[in-house]
């Protein structure tokens, strides 16, 4: 039972998310406004952290998993990929490595 | 027997098992090399040529895995909140960092493509690749890339963050927690958070802030920088 309302109460935000998303034409996903709607009704007590811990840390715990079937659909690309593969794979490495050291200095800066 | 190995059932064991294997071979061996993202989806590849089966009745069968993506990403909230106050307390840096993160991002992947021949679909449709898949595709169909090759990268760019982005940070000598989280959440989303997570809540924490921001800027972003870029490059 703990672990059916766990799982509810992340239904249930996700449904609140996607409508948010949908009437509001927001630029975000539903997913990232049920995080932050999540963030809020914890932080107002509107959410008990008991009340969604145990789903939480098992959702945390095997987010990498979830994108299997995503990443499986790699297989529907592999003309463009073939093609294409030495712009793409520049790009993603360079612009990669860009991003880390960006975000990876100005943090590090003075903290 | 074809019927019979293309079922939920089926496709649902060889991912679970696969990924649970991978993941013991990655412990045993402790080399982020043996990435179990990159072998589970090598694996599935592999058997649906052998057996014949197309991505769509793959895709539709593991749908049960696939739904709880979007959960993950709401469960972010919960580490967030865990560590809200030293969120507040360096919120100016935090901001500044995410911003130049993601339009640094978006130019370079954008340019660079550019400059060794891609197509522009194939530009607009990597253009969003650092951010979480759901956003992503709306902005690659937003600009008019390809969705479905946008979700192909940023898989590629979560696998490559996942592998090489913890030593490329010591290389360069970011260490702690808040940096390490926000640099490789916003460049491999999930992803590199997930790769992180090992190392404690902190980590996690900030990967999904850093996956969470860098979503939100380049959601807003994206489509007016696509504009320009466009209008100077072609």
């Amino acid at each position: 039972m703990i672990l059916i309302k766990q799982i509810a109460i992340f239904l249930g935000l996700w449904f609140l998310g996607e409508s948010i998303s949908f009437y509001t034409h927001l630029p975000l996903s539903g997913s990232i406004i049920g995080m932050l709607l999540l963030v809020v009704g914890l932080e107002l007590k509107l959410i008990k952290t008991k009340d969604v811990k145990d789903v939480a840390n098992f959702l945390l715990n095997n987010m990498a998993m979830f994108f299997i079937p995503a990443g499986v659909g790699l297989m529907c690309h592999y003309r463009v990929l073939k093609q294409e593969w030495l712009p793409i794979s520049v790009a993603i490495v360079l612009s990669g490595l860009l991003i880390l050291t960006v975000v990876g200095l100005i943090m590090k800066k003075r903290s | 027997m074809k019927e019979l190995i293309n079922s939920p059932l089926v496709h649902v064991c060889l991912t679970l098992i696969v990924f649970i294997l991978s993941k013991k071979l990655q412990q045993k061996y402790k080399t982020p090399l043996l990435n179990p993202i990159l072998i589970t989806i090598g694996v599935v590849i592999a058997f649906l040529l052998i057996t014949d089966t197309s991505y769509e009745d793959y895709e539709s069968n593991t749908q049960i895995i696939s739904f709880w993506l979007a959960p993950s990403v709401i469960a972010l909230g919960y580490a967030l909140y865990s560590f809200l106050e030293e969120i507040k307390a360096d919120f100016k840096k935090i901001i500044l960092s995410m911003l130049a993160g993601s339009l640094t991002g978006i130019l370079s992947v954008f340019t660079i493509a550019y400059l060794f021949g891609a197509s522009k679909a194939t530009m607009i449709s990597l253009a969003p690749k650092s951010v979480t898949t759901p956003i992503a595709i709306e902005v690659s169909n937003q600009m008019g890339g390809i969705p479905s090759l946008t979700v192909a990268f940023v898989i590629l760019v979560g696998v490559l963050g996942a592998i090489f982005g913890q030593a490329y940070l010591k290389l360069i000598g970011v260490n702690d927690s808040k940096s390490v989280g926000l640099s490789l959440g916003a460049t491999a989303h999930a992803l590199g958070t997930a790769s992180i997570s090992e190392k404690g809540p902190d980590f996690s924490a900030f990967g999904g802030l850093g996956m969470a921001l860098n979503g939100v800027i380049t959601a807003i972003l994206a489509p007016w920088v696509i504009k320009l870029l466009l209008l100077i490059l072609y």
